[in-house]
């Protein structure tokens, strides 16, 4: 059993621009599900669905490559936004709400 | 001098075991060894207690014999995350640099943006650390990368951001290894032990599901006019086996449930704790439906919860989730008690159990 958790496939929101990437590999180096490789001097993504959005890469890349909506996958961050008609709020600095 | 490692009480903590003397004054030299009460504060918030108060003044902490050459370490100012890192430093000389987090732990706050650029170019800044190392780097927990950009901070300040391994368990052989981290290192893990860690904050957490569950069955025994009986009490234990099932069951085993979505994986154990207990208990048929109707909800509710613990579901994933899974347990639990309410109703019949 390799890395037996996946989650849902077809969601993410992961995606690069080849023309700004120059290849320096910053946003591999940050990524922690291992998504992203170099190929031909190019960031490529070898495993779309094993990103979890967390937005390391985009955050890193010095030519704005990468854009992913980026955001807390966390079901009460989520929910509470969908209430309140914001974005995802996880309100951990106050001493109730989630588990992070 | 010393920015004041003593904030809320006036007397110095025991992981503070001497001074280190730099042109800009003194800074705490602190131990590599977590104390019992280290140990046992860990524990506290590990479950849910004064988890945000967990916390660690922001500022310069030296360990070992730090100079002008050591490395300068970065972190959060939770304490666990502080405690997690100083653990696994026993040997190296280095600066740690512990940025104002709010008292939220590395990948919460970095996803927040705390622990963020700005937080980072102002400590850079504001210790001077130019003057105190001779070197331009700073290594930080792969995982602030969502918060910090580091390019960024070194166009601001001079000083290369080096993104350290996941886990502060490899530091030692990442310095060793003159800052390479190889994959392994890079990459998140979510073992059995790591779940279990952040089984019992979930536990505390869905006392509003319990609390919900309980005024519901209260309110139906009353109704039925069986308030006052001790099954009452004995009842209500199925209810809490859902939330078990949801909140503890369903993440030990989350590798070998089938299925991607979180809340689906907490719906079949549900499912099938609950069938177990209808295939064992006496139960007129239309009660079990009532049972396999609300109790599968409420774990794949908390189940679905746990995406926030885990360290492998993206945004757009729980987005789907909410739209899709959640409108199906809210419907189920309502079903429930609807059916349960046109039995006691309807058919008038006496309510023994449930």
């Amino acid at each position: 059993m390799a890395n037996p958790l996946r989650y849902l496939k077809h969601v993410v929101t992961l995606a690069i621009d080849d023309a700004r990437c120059t290849g320096c590999g910053q946003c591999r180096e940050v990524c922690p599900h291992g998504v992203l490789s170099i190929c031909n001097g190019k960031a490529d993504i070898a495993d779309l669905d094993a990103c979890m959005e967390c937005g390391a890469c985009s955050r890193n890349c010095p030519f704005e490559a990468i854009t992913v909506s980026a955001g807390v996958g966390c079901a009460t961050a989520v929910i509470r936004g969908f209430l309140r008609g914001g974005p995802p709020d996880c309100s951990c600095s106050s001493d109730q709400g989630c588990c992070c | 001098m010393f920015k004041g490692a003593q904030r809320t009480k006036n007397v110095k903590p025991g992981w503070i075991i001497g001074w280190l003397p730099t042109r800009a004054g003194f800074f705490p030299k602190i131990s590599t060894r977590l104390s019992r009460e280290d140990i046992l504060g860990g524990w506290r918030v590990r479950w849910g207690f004064s988890r945000m108060n967990y916390q660690v003044s922001p500022g310069l902490y030296g360990v070992g014999k730090p100079g002008a050459d050591s490395p300068v370490l970065v972190t959060a100012n939770y304490k666990l995350s502080f405690d997690s890192l100083r653990k696994h430093l026993e040997g190296i000389n280095a600066w740690i640099v512990v940025l104002d987090t709010k008292g939220v732990n590395v990948w919460c706050s970095a996803g927040k943006g705390t622990f963020g650029t700005e937080e980072l170019v102002g400590k850079i800044e504001s210790l001077n650390l130019s003057a105190l190392v001779r070197h331009r780097n700073v290594i930080l927990p792969q995982l602030a990368a969502p918060g910090v950009a580091a390019h960024v901070v070194t166009r601001t300040t001079g000083f290369k951001v080096l993104y350290g391994p996941v886990r502060a368990a490899d530091l030692p052989m990442y310095l060793k290894n003159g800052c390479q981290a190889d994959r392994q290192m890079r990459t998140v893990t979510f073992t059995t032990m790591e779940r279990l860690a952040v089984i019992p904050v979930e536990v505390i957490l869905s006392w509003k599901i319990a609390l919900a569950a309980l005024a519901y069955h209260l309110l139906a025994q009353y109704l039925s006019g069986h308030l006052s009986s001790w099954s009452t009490m004995t009842q209500f234990l199925p209810y809490l086996g859902a939330i078990l099932a949801g909140c503890v069951l369903t993440p030990m085993l989350l590798p070998w449930i089938p299925g991607p979505s979180l809340a689906w994986k907490g719906w079949l154990v549900g499912i099938s704790a609950t069938l177990a207990f209808a295939l064992i208990n006496e139960h007129p048929w239309l009660v079990n439906t009532t049972y396999l109707l609300i109790l599968p909800a409420i774990s794949a509710f908390l189940a679905f919860n746990f995406t926030g613990c885990t360290t492998y579901t993206s945004l757009s994933g729980v987005k789907k989730e909410m739209r899709i899974a959640l409108p199906l347990i809210i419907f189920s639990a309502a079903l429930g008690i609807v059916v349960r309410f046109v039995y006691m109703y309807v058919w008038r019949t006496p309510w023994q159990t449930l």
